[in-house]
């Protein structure tokens, strides 16, 4: 980890900055469309969810569902942002396949959420990322083009479901800051229940402005959006290939072309889709089909009063509260399934050994079988109890951890697993005393090295008094008896 | 008993079910002395001798004549329009009926679902006869630019019914239907009326909801009724109103007893005469007809105001940015991937968008598309669309100002009488000019009424207009019920095309 900020293109006479600004497309969990009944539940049949309303025909009218409302709303308050009282649903028009109506209902001039902001935790500090809006718009179909070799067939479940644009400011100076601003905006609407952050099914993608300048430039370079990335990864990756590609024609004496690209994951490249002057002119006017969205104030402060407590408030209690470091804090509550659990394990265990064994062992086994914690095969009990088991000293943490592997294998109660293995610490003084007299016995020569001097061999003895009490001697009692028959 | 039965029967007959308006339809049906069946087959019978006047695009007999031999088995008359077999705009989107709104780009569509505002008129227990002949998406003031052909005026072969609701208003005054439905954007269900001597009534907008409805310019379409006269048209508004939380600009208010409420009630009333309305070059007749409206109620003890409504002159030019930039955006649905026509032609996806699009839409249609993706695009938009919309307001608040003071408003429905098939076709800008006394009320979202009040010298009818504030739809219908009993209209068919 570097202390620094220190993300530039470095060439041989220059040092550029990457200005970065994202426009993230998150879906919002809703049972139903933006302006339809139909379902949103993904992975069904080809135009199985599909309304008379999701495929434009005549005469069919859209009705806004509140609930979508009410998520963008939450979203908006999570991002600190002001929420717009009157916002308006505009039409983007264009013709595609997968677009029924010719139009997408966007929000254009006013949207329903203005400016706001988001901290991330970069190990150089904090870092504040401006939010420009957030407003409500609808999917569009699918086309699938790989089917046939002579048609393209369109799936129009997709049609008309509630995406959020969340539209940051250039605020962003690296793939790193990227990475965790993408995430960060996953926890939020992920602990708020307005977005699943799915990437894989397409739940959060996002559109990546890319510019460079001279460091120290007060101006911005020309930019290049790149289209519908679809994972932290690609957006990563694009950002680099992209500054790349401009600072080599900057630096050969070209210009920048203000365009759209596309990032090809497979040559790591971006390419131009489209020029500015070859752009859509989508012709936004208000739909008129929809009166202008007016919420009141109260509605907006009863969501307010309902908010779950956020990331950034939960890390802040957490390090206060249970003296966990940030670093510790941020993992901890990076889900909030995470912080419930976490939270619920040392309801009645040690925190300081609860939290490692959360981050450290339990994680391991999360990551190794691609487990969410709410599917962790050792639950939020069962950890507590093993954690109080080497509290009380029943148990040795080397113990602990074959217990544990145990506890993943079977599901089983730490407690069921040390009985009917037999793996209860050692703690009797006269066993003891004798497993350790028996040791030093065998090892004549190796107290009289000791004596003399070689005091290293003492964490021999306690190896072999472990050994010979298969592990579960309590290692402070071998420690106390031990030193008391080494003076002798 | 029985012998007396047959002999009313044929009274009803000798009456003519022609002449009388569909509130008296009702009470025949309610006492029973003519069942729906009866009442289905004679319009059936009309629709199929009224083809010359190509009103309908589809009819649905089959249905028809089982609803009613339904309706005659129950005999529920609880509902507003029991048995009432009623033809509609094929705008309204018809549960496995073909709805074409006049496209060749949804010829063959058959929607699985039913616009709200004819599931209303079903549930009051009225029956579906077919589908009504109307300006392509509903984009014209003539039914000429029908992929399905003109409309023929009953009034006289040759002659423009009006549009867009063009098949509605012919089949209304042919009797092929008792009463109609229409859409109205910008004077789509009061020019007709006007041009045909009868009735028809532009609700405040989401008074009848927009779901179902092929969409046309959504910020200004509102459904409403077309009938022989305004009792009949306070019933048919009763009956299809109504708040909808399908359609997000629908307003949530309870429902109004239009029909029992009516009265023809004027004294004491305020009346604006807005000076904005006396355009250039308006014929002497519409002149004389607006005067006769005003003598008519000054008699009938209604107070006159002048009143100006100084932004009128940019309605027009408003309104042909307002409406065709959302009509560019309402119609790029039409794109032959999921329903409606597509081209064979095209090699790649934006070929065959462009074929399926130059084939599918008239000119009409495409011209407005094009003006409307030019005052929305970049560059553009803030001196056409953001400029219309700022204008518009400023006509809204003139008959916010106008509305402190007086109750309704009284205009000429129409510049002009009805006009020759062909006469107007090639001259968008004068066909467009039909449209300015009716235009301001939809950029307002306001109510209005057009009633026939008169004649001009070739004996085509003229229409006066009711203007009112958002909601009052019942002091526009009192108002115009009660100058309907003084005018007095009357208008003979020889029913030239049986």
């Amino acid at each position: 980890m570097k202390d620094k900020f220190d993300y530039f293109i470095k060439t041989e006479n220059n040092k550029w900055e990457v200005i970065i600004g994202l426009e993230v497309h998150a879906q919002v969990t809703s049972k139903s469309k933006l302006f339809s009944s139909s379902s949103t539940k993904f992975g069904e049949k080809p135009n199985t969810q599909v309304s008379l309303v999701d495929s434009a025909f005549p005469g069919m009218l859209p009705v806004i569902n509140k609930f979508c409302i009410e998520q963008a709303v939450k979203t908006g308050l999570g991002l600190n942002a002001k929420i717009n009282l009157r916002s308006i649903f505009d039409r983007k028009n264009y013709f595609y396949a997968d677009l029924p109506a010719g139009y997408q209902i966007s929000q254009y001039k006013n949207p329903i959420v203005g400016e706001g902001s988001v901290t991330l935790d970069m190990p150089y500090g904090t870092k504040k990322v401006g939010i420009e809006r957030l407003h409500l718009e609808q999917d569009a179909g699918k086309s699938i083009h790989d089917l046939s070799p002579d048609n393209t067939f369109v799936d129009l479940n997709r049609s008309g479901v509630a995406l959020m644009e969340i539209v940051s400011k250039p605020d962003l100076r690296s793939p790193d800051e990227v990475n965790s601003y993408v995430k960060k905006l996953r926890t939020i609407m992920r602990y708020l229940g307005t977005c699943d952050g799915n990437m894989q099914e397409g739940s959060l993608r996002a559109d990546v402005n890319v510019s460079v300048r001279k460091e120290g430039e007060k101006a911005f370079g020309t930019r290049c959006e790149i289209k519908n990335v679809n994972s932290i990864k690609f957006m990563e990756m694009a950002i680099e290939s992209e500054a790349k590609r401009q600072v080599e024609l900057l630096e050969s004496g070209k210009k920048i072309i203000q365009e759209t690209r596309l990032f090809d994951t497979k040559k790591n490249e971006t390419r131009s889709m489209r020029s500015k002057e070859e752009a859509h002119d989508y012709r936004y006017f208000p739909d008129p089909d929809l009166l202008p969205l007016e919420i009141k104030q109260s509605f907006v402060d009863d969501l307010k009063n309902k908010l779950p407590e956020l990331p950034d408030k939960k890390k802040e209690r957490f390090i206060n509260k249970f003296k966990l470091t940030p670093y510790e804090a941020n993992v901890l509550i990076s889900e909030n399934n995470i912080s419930e659990y976490f939270e619920e394990v040392i309801k009645t265990a040690d925190i300081k050994l609860a939290k490692n064994w959360i981050i450290v062992e339990l994680f391991a086994v999360l990551n190794d079988k691609n487990l969410d914690i709410k599917d962790s095969p050792v639950s939020s009990k069962n950890l507590a109890n093993l954690v109080n088991s080497i509290s009380s000293g029943e148990i040795s943490g080397k113990i602990a951890k074959k217990v544990f592997e145990l506890m993943v294998q079977s599901g089983d109660e730490p407690s069921k697993i040390i009985q009917d293995k037999g793996l209860q610490q050692q703690s009797d003084p006269k066993k003891l005393q004798k497993i350790v007299q028996k040791v030093l016995e065998k090892n004549l020569d190796k107290i009289t090295q000791y004596k003399a001097g070689k005091e290293k061999l003492y964490g021999f003895f306690v190896g072999e008094v472990m050994k010979a009490s298969s592990g579960k001697a309590n290692p402070k009692l071998v420690n106390d008896i031990l030193k008391k028959e080494l003076k002798k | 008993m029985r012998t007396f039965l047959l002999y009313q029967r044929l009274l009803i007959k000798m009456n003519d079910l022609n002449n009388i308006s569909l509130s008296e339809i009702i009470k025949l049906v309610k006492s029973k002395k003519i069942s729906s069946l009866e009442l289905a087959n004679h319009f059936i019978n009309n629709i199929k001798k009224g083809k010359k006047l190509n009103s309908f695009i589809t009819t649905c007999f089959d249905q028809t004549i089982n609803d009613s031999k339904n309706f005659d088995k129950k005999q529920n008359f609880d509902g507003l329009l029991p048995g009432i077999p009623i033809a509609v705009k094929d705008l309204f989107c018809t549960k496995n009926i073909k709805t074409t709104a006049g496209s060749k780009i949804l010829e063959n569509f058959v929607p699985t679902y039913e616009s709200t505002v004819t599931s209303n008129l079903w549930k009051e227990g009225a029956i579906l006869l077919g589908k009504l002949n109307c300006d392509e998406f509903a984009m014209g003031s003539s039914n000429e630019t029908s992929f399905f052909g003109n409309v023929l005026n009953p009034l006289e072969n040759n002659l423009v019914p009006g549009g867009s609701s063009g098949g509605s208003a012919t089949a209304l005054t042919a009797s092929l239907t008792p009463a109609t439905i229409g859409t109205d954007t910008g004077g789509s269900i009061r020019q007709p009326a006007s041009f045909t001597g009868t009735v028809g009534l532009k609700p405040t907008y989401g008074l009848c909801s927009r779901w179902g409805i092929v969409a046309f310019a959504s910020s200004l379409d509102q459904a409403g009724p077309m009938t022989k006269n305004v009792e009949d048209c306070a019933l048919m508004l009763e009956a299809m109103s109504g708040y909808d939380k399908k359609d997000s600009t629908s307003i949530n208010r309870k429902k109004e007893n239009y029909s029992k409420n009516l009265k023809r009630s004027i004294k004491g009333i305020k009346i604006g005469i807005p000076k904005e309305y006396r355009v250039d070059n308006m014929p002497k007749e519409i002149e004389q007809l607006w005067k006769n409206g005003i003598d008519i109620l000054k008699k009938s003890g209604a107070k006159i105001i002048d009143i100006s409504l100084p932004h009128t002159k940019y309605a027009l030019p408003t309104y042909y940015i307002v409406a065709p930039a959302e009509a560019s955006s309402n119609l790029a649905r039409y794109d032959g991937i999921k329903y409606g026509y597509r081209s064979k032609k095209g090699n790649n996806l934006i070929e065959m968008y462009e074929h399926t699009r130059a084939e599918g839409f008239g000119d009409e249609v495409k011209r407005r598309v094009l003006i409307g993706t030019y005052v929305l695009s970049s560059g553009y938009y803030d001196a056409y669309y953001l400029k219309a919309q700022k204008v518009r307001k400023l006509i809204k608040g003139d008959f916010d100002n106008s509305f402190k003071e007086i109750d309704a408003i009284l205009t000429p429905s129409t510049p002009s009488s009805a006009f020759k098939i062909g006469e107007k076709a090639n001259d968008p800008i004068s066909m467009y000019l039909n449209d300015i006394f009716t235009v301001p009320v939809n950029l307002a979202g306001l109510p209005a009424i057009s009633i026939p009040a008169g004649k001009d010298h070739k004996g085509y009818p003229l229409g006066l207009q009711l203007i009112s504030k958002e909601l009052e739809e019942q002091k526009i219908l009192n108002i115009a019920f009660a100058m309907e009993k003084e005018i007095d209209f009357k208008q003979t068919l020889n029913r030239w095309w049986e």
